[in-house]
């Protein structure tokens, strides 16, 4: 088993680990929202209220959901670890450096990923944690034979706040800048680049990049401004 | 033309160092060695101590040559060392900032001459091949595919001169050795002990307290041989599946 820890503590190996789980994250970004489309719905929140239920409650979807709580503590863990390390290996620094290249996403991936995960807290805490702490109410709606989480209701109260939207927009330029250059620089980690395809993932990237963020901003922007 | 130079100064590896400034008469068709070789000239004159730099080709092989100017890796003009750029790439009366590279693994010897053995440990690690593989073969007696025969000799390029690890926000080194591992695993000779070779060069690497990449993609925009980053991919996936291969590539 030496094998594997030394492959797992090797630079590449630990590179390999944020790659995968930022991978896993970029797909569970894009379930998260095409379901969380719904709450644009004027439907009282039935699609999305039932939604969430069948989110809590099936079997498979929770156990993937432990799955990726494990794997966003494993990815912030990793590069928190990768950046303090790269963070060491210059101690004398210069007192000028310019660059040809290198983006600022690239340079503040760290950074980045901390107001991510800032964000995600209150984000939880806000939804997830009320709703798992049976502080919101219950709707019942025709067709359904039990009661739901009116989660809706509380995304509509939460979205009528100017400062939470403000906060939500902020997550969400964070997410693009991490995005811009994650998602190309997963596919290097892996060692796929290659002139066929790295103009693609380049161009899936940004374009992913820009998509997704503005699609989770719609969200508490329509709220606030159009409800 | 008229510069002035704000040279880093360092007696010895223990010494703190600092910044002095100097005055000096240059001309345009000058290699910025050359210009370095009028000030040491003078400093000589004046009794006082030259300016040492690192050099020996200065014809754009070798890789010794390298220093910071005005916060790059071997100056401002692309794919060039800074043996072979030349003054007219500056200003009349311009203030020249000069560096030596800076990381952990490059500690300073004095002045602008950083100590790169690291480099060699990485090459001696595993960056050769085991066999004598005698004289230049005749042309075709081993068959290769021209596009990897040129996609080697592109990582062949390397010179080994660390602007890469000095231009990296992480100070790391692995488009060095991934150019060093693509150059040999590239080529029917050097294909045979691929793995091992990897493994061995990447634990090195490690082991000189380089930092970890972030794909931020500086040090191929400042490599004088503009090696490319598809070298440090091809490492990466040599090293992943060399990892849980079934052969035995670790002692
Ligand atoms: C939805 C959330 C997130 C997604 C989709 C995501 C995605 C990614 C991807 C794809 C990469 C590229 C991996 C590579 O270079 O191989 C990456 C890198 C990184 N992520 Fe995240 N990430 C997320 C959240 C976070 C959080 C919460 C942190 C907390 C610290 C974080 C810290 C980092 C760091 C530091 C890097 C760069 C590592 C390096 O310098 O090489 N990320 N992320
Ligand atoms: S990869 Fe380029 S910058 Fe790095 S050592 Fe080789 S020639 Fe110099
Ligand atoms: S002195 Fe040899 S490359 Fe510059």
């Amino acid at each position: 088993m030496n094998w594997l820890s030394r492959f797992f503590t090797s630079s590449i190996g630990r590179k390999l680990i944020m790659s995968l789980t930022g991978l896993f994250l970029i797909l569970f970004l894009v379930v998260h929202l095409v379901g969380n489309l719904q709450l644009l719905n004027e439907d009282d929140g039935f699609s999305f209220n039932t939604y969430a239920y069948f989110m809590t409650h099936n079997g498979l979807v929770k156990t993937i959901s432990f799955g990726l709580y494990f794997f966003i503590v494993l990815h912030a863990i990793q590069g928190i670890v990768v950046t303090i390390h790269n963070r060491k290996s210059r101690k004398k620094n210069y007192r000028q450096l310019n660059f040809r290249e290198a983006d600022f996403a690239s340079r503040n991936m760290a950074v980045l990923g901390l107001l991510i995960l800032a964000f995600l807290f209150m984000h939880m805490g806000d939804f997830w944690l009320k709703m798992k702490m049976g502080q919101l109410d219950m709707v019942k709606y025709d067709g359904v034979n039990y009661p739901v989480n009116d989660l809706y209701t509380r995304v509509n109260t939460a979205f009528s706040v100017w400062w939470i939207v403000v906060l939500y927009v902020i997550g969400q330029i964070a997410l693009f800048f991490h995005l811009k250059h994650g998602f190309y620089s997963a596919f290097q980690t892996l060692g796929w680049n290659h002139p066929k395809y790295t103009p693609i993932i380049k161009g899936i990237g940004l374009v992913f990049s820009v998509v997704v963020p503005l699609g989770f901003a719609l969200i508490p922007l329509y709220i606030y401004f159009v409800r | 033309m008229k510069l002035t130079l704000k040279i880093w100064r360092q007696k010895d590896r223990e010494e703190t160092g600092g910044f002095e400034t100097y005055q000096v008469e240059a001309s345009e068709e000058m290699s910025f060695l050359e210009m370095l070789d009028v000030l040491n000239q003078e400093l000589i004159e004046q009794k006082k101590e030259p300016v040492a730099f690192d050099h020996d080709c200065r014809e754009g092989i070798c890789g010794t040559c390298g220093m910071m100017i005005n916060g790059q890796p071997h100056g401002p003009l692309k794919a060039t060392t800074t043996c072979q750029l030349h003054m007219r790439h500056f200003n009349d009366g311009e203030t020249i900032l000069i560096e030596p590279f800076r990381a952990n693994s490059f500690p300073v010897v004095k002045d602008l001459v950083v100590d790169r053995s690291a480099f060699d440990r990485i090459i001696q690690a595993g960056g050769y091949i085991s066999v004598d593989t005698g004289q230049a073969p005749d042309g075709n007696v081993i068959p290769i595919e021209k596009d990897q025969a040129s996609s080697a000799f592109d990582a062949a390029a390397c010179i080994g001169c660390g602007a890469c690890v000095a231009a990296c926000p992480n100070a790391s080194a692995v488009l060095f050795t991934g150019a060093k591992v693509s150059h040999l695993t590239q080529l029917p000779q050097g294909d045979v002990e691929s793995k091992r070779r990897v493994q061995r060069m990447v634990a090195q690497m490690n082991k000189e307290g380089f930092g970890n990449c972030s794909n931020i993609s500086a040090c191929e925009a400042e490599c004088p041989k503009e090696i490319s980053v598809a070298n440090i991919a091809r490492m990466n996936r040599e090293y992943i599946s060399s990892s849980f291969s079934t052969d035995k590539v670790m002692d």
